[in-house]
């Protein structure tokens, strides 16, 4: 923002009041039921957003972090650089806890296909299904080299063991193609025709490489790297920000950070270039992300704001820009809301609020990072400065932030569709009461329960390795066993 | 073999994989709860953090390739049984999710009251979770799960079958988990934990057996045409149950463990198979047929490309895993 004082705080109470009206707007959004719709569908949908939203944070760890752990135990071996390979050792294990969280919220997703949506795979399970099996094989895969990696240290060749992370980040690229097929599928089906009602004519190769999935995937996978390299790369700001200046933490702050950077500067483009042909693909879709409540040509870009009883309210509108950002051109206009049936829109205020926080934040940390580098070039390193290591501590969470937004985007602005154009997502949950909410309690109970329990562990190893223990003992070891056998120490 | 049933023998190899493998690291669970205090159980629950350590993830995997295999090949049916067994799944599930996330919280837990309460969180899931998805099997076999619309929620699993189902998958996640562990016990030798593992995997052994034997009994009345599929074709796979786990037990006393193993892994595998084999060629008993229930026949054949696929590039990795953890490197404490 721009301005003197005056405006500043015009601003300032403005986006008080506009962050009122949003958050009343977007709950109402949220808690109103239709009337006709089923009990079990609004807690269904709540179930769901908690453990996926969940555990896409784990996933994006899957995906990406065996990359880095691979790059940092190679630099140990081949360097013959023991503070590489101590990271690369105190990641293995970090990523033992998360892997393993991350492996059971998924197995829960697998479940709530099932129980919270047996219309969906009753009807088109022999559909979307392929991908899955293919996303299970990695899944295997993954699995299985977790299990050689972790337990591998001092029991293998190094030359060997270095290789063993490898798979995983081949895998965590092909299962994260795989989901995000299913989900391009449900964004933009194919690979079926409907007869009468009745799915005919099923192609699921189709699926599995439908041409919407790249761009979907890349988005991900991207992403991915930005969440967990920015977080990663965080924690070692942190300790630099409490004076802990040595080889240990630069390197560690430096391997992913680099990633992050490749990944956040990479992500606007690929971003752009997903959003290519939304217009036709999901024109509801496209209207909520740009608030476009009619058509204009050309239309601005419209930044924040919240739709009420049909009007814009509090926006910073900018001419011209939406038409040049959304469609690529000067004068081709969004395509506004009211040319599409009521009945078709998403929750508009969530889909827009989420899709710009998602871009705002994205654009924020690709500035930074190209800002660090730059002045790096110039000789300038800002880890010396207290407020880009600040900085560096809240890209992790604002990562996570945008990527959620992103999801949240894409998802709720798919609604009221579960696929597409083809089924509404109330016609697709299962035959539940209102009791549904029961659930919803209890799992925010156990996933609050999860994450609390990851938290403590990883911070009291954290803090043992601070103190100077290299290996973690098995918990039960401070008990004399009175054995002289494979007391393992690991 | 017909495309549906190549790909239902899949799905049951998935089963049979899920409920040996993934049933052994249960089975710890139960050793782990009533291994005793801190003290007298500290060695024994490092061997179980030690034996299904590298593997429980991979095992685990088993249950997803089952339920994938199952909704993409057979989705009205999987609709059905999830619609039907809401309240066994859900139960499992919290099992599946408080045991993996508490077993990998106990092994870096900081202190030991820390590792008391993830242990407990740990082993007790261990327990439940076959216990509801033994009582899913039941529901299904007793013909509770119709095809459409939802069946009882509550009397589709609880019921004779089922409960039978629930403590019968316990009993040989214990058993199996106990062989494993005597056998592991005793290559890194800790033969007193052995010795001592040896008596209770013997009580276990005889007392699942006698309960496997005495659910043919309720299994009669309760579940007919399952019934009629044991006393029939399945039978040979009833028999090879009894005879794998005599020999199992002989093969304990007279500690031979590491043959007690595959003798074991056979009984168990039997005793699944003689529920598969009983209820063909049912996949809901009573209600749907295999070859009623399969879904498009392309995907059927891609299926089974995957399948074969991982017959290719999973199963070798998962035996070099599973060699690694059996090799003298792996047994012995990791030096530093």
């Amino acid at each position: 923002m721009n301005g003197g004082g005056d405006g500043r705080s015009v601003g300032g109470v403005l986006s008080v009041d506009v962050l009122t009206h949003a958050v009343t707007e977007v709950a109402s959004q949220v808690a109103a039921a239709a009337p006709d719709e089923p009990a079990g569908l609004l807690p269904a949908r709540q179930q769901m957003a908690l453990s996926l939203g969940w555990h896409i944070i784990l996933a994006c760890f899957g995906v990406a972090f065996p990359a880095m752990i691979f790059v940092m135990h190679l630099r140990g071996i081949r360097r013959n650089d023991p503070v590489a390979l101590g990271l690369a050792q105190r990641w293995a294990k970090v990523s033992a806890v998360l892997f393993a969280i991350g492996a059971v919220s998924g197995t829960v997703l697998s479940f709530e296909m099932g129980l919270l949506w047996p219309g969906l795979m009753g009807k088109y399970g022999d559909v979307l299904g392929l991908p899955f099996a293919f996303e299970g094989l990695a899944f295997f895969l993954e699995a299985i080299f977790l299990g050689i990696y972790l337990y591998g240290w001092n029991r293998m060749p190094p030359k060997r063991h270095v290789l063993m992370v490898l798979p995983m980040a081949i895998t965590g690229i092909i299962g994260a193609y795989c989901v995000l097929a299913v989900n391009a599928w449900m964004n933009v089906p194919t690979g079926f025709r409907l007869v009468d009602g009745e799915v005919t004519d099923v192609e699921p190769w189709k699926v599995l490489f439908n041409g919407h999935t790249f761009l979907q995937f890349a988005h991900m996978w991207v992403g991915a790297y930005m969440l967990a390299g920015f977080t990663i790369a965080g924690v070692y700001a942190v300790g630099m920000l409490r004076g802990r200046r040595d080889a240990h933490h630069r390197l560690g702050f430096m391997v992913p950070f680099v990633f992050a950077s490749i990944a956040a500067v990479t992500q606007p483009f690929v971003g752009h270039v997903l959003g290519f042909g939304l217009d036709e693909r999901q024109p509801a879709k496209l209207s909520a992300f740009e608030l476009a409540e009619t058509t204009e040509s050309p239309s601005p870009l419209r930044l924040g704001g919240v739709l009420v009883d049909g009007e814009v309210k509090y926006s910073i509108d900018i001419p011209l820009l939406g038409s040049l950002i959304a469609m690529n051109s000067p004068d081709k206009p969004v395509p506004g809301l009211d040319t599409i049936p009521e009945e078709d829109h998403p929750p508009v205020n969530m889909t827009h609020l989420a899709f710009q926080t998602m871009v705002g934040i994205g654009t924020l940390l690709a500035a930074a990072v190209v800002l660090f580098w730059f002045q790096r070039r110039r000789g300038r390193d800002l880890l010396e400065k207290r407020w880009f290591l600040r900085f560096a501590a809240a890209a992790g969470p604002l990562a996570v932030i945008a990527l959620e937004a992103g999801w949240i985007a894409t998802e709720v602005g798919r609604q009221p569709w579960i696929v597409y154009g083809i089924m509404r997502t109330p016609e697709a949950v299962g035959d539940y009461t209102a009791s549904l909410w029961w659930l919803l309690g209890i799992s925010s109970v156990v996933y609050t329960g999860m994450t609390i329990g990851a938290v403590v562990v990883l911070r009291s190893m954290a803090r043992r390795w601070r103190a100077g223990d290299v290996d973690l003992p098995s918990p039960y070891a401070p008990v004399s066993t009175g054995s002289t056998d494979g007391e393992a120490q690991r | 073999m017909s495309l549906e049933l190549a790909v239902a023998a899949a799905l049951f190899v998935g089963i049979i994989a899920y409920a040996v493998l993934g049933g052994a690291d249960f089975g710890s669970g139960f050793f782990d709860l009533t291994a005793g205090s801190s003290t007298r159980g500290a060695e024994l629950r490092t061997l179980v953090d030690h034996s299904i350590g590298p593997v429980w993830e991979a095992n685990h995997v088993w249950l997803i390739y089952v339920l994938v295999i199952w909704w993409t090949g057979f989705p009205e049916s999987f609709a059905a049984a999830m619609s039907t067994l809401v309240f066994p799944l859900l139960f499992a599930l919290l099992g599946i999710v408080l045991r993996g996330a508490s077993f990998a919280f106990r092994k870096y837990a900081a202190t030991l009251a820390q590792a008391r309460l993830f242990g407990i969180v740990f082993a007790t899931s261990s327990i439940i979770t076959p216990f509801f998805l033994g009582t899913v099997a039941g529901g299904i076999a007793s013909g509770r799960v119709p095809l459409e619309g939802r069946g009882d929620l509550w009397a589709s699993w609880l019921n004779p079958t089922s409960i039978f189902g629930g403590v019968i998958a316990v009993g040989t996640c214990a058993f199996l988990a106990g062989t494993f562990l005597v056998a592991d016990a005793e290559r890194s030798g800790q033969h007193r934990l052995a010795g001592e593992l040896r008596v209770r995997a013997l009580v276990v052994g005889a007392l699942t057996g006698a309960l496997v034997f005495a659910a043919l009994v309720p299994i009669d009345h309760d579940a007919p045409t399952l019934a009629a599929g044991l006393e029939g074709r399945a039978a040979p796979l009833v028999v090879l149950a009894g005879l794998a786990g005599l020999a199992t037990m002989a093969l304990l006393w007279t500690r031979r463990y590491a043959v007690a193993r595959i003798t074991a892994v056979l009984a168990v595998a039997a005793v699944v198979s003689g529920w598969g084999v009983g209820q063909y060629p049912w996949l809901l008993v009573d209600e749907v047929t295999i070859a009623d229930a399969a879904g498009a026949r392309a995907t059927l054949q891609g299926l089974l490309v995957a399948v074969g696929l991982a017959v290719v590039v999973v199963v070798p990795p998962l035996a070099y895993l599973f060699r690694l953890t059996q090799s003298e490197e792996w047994t012995k404490s990791s030096p530093h």
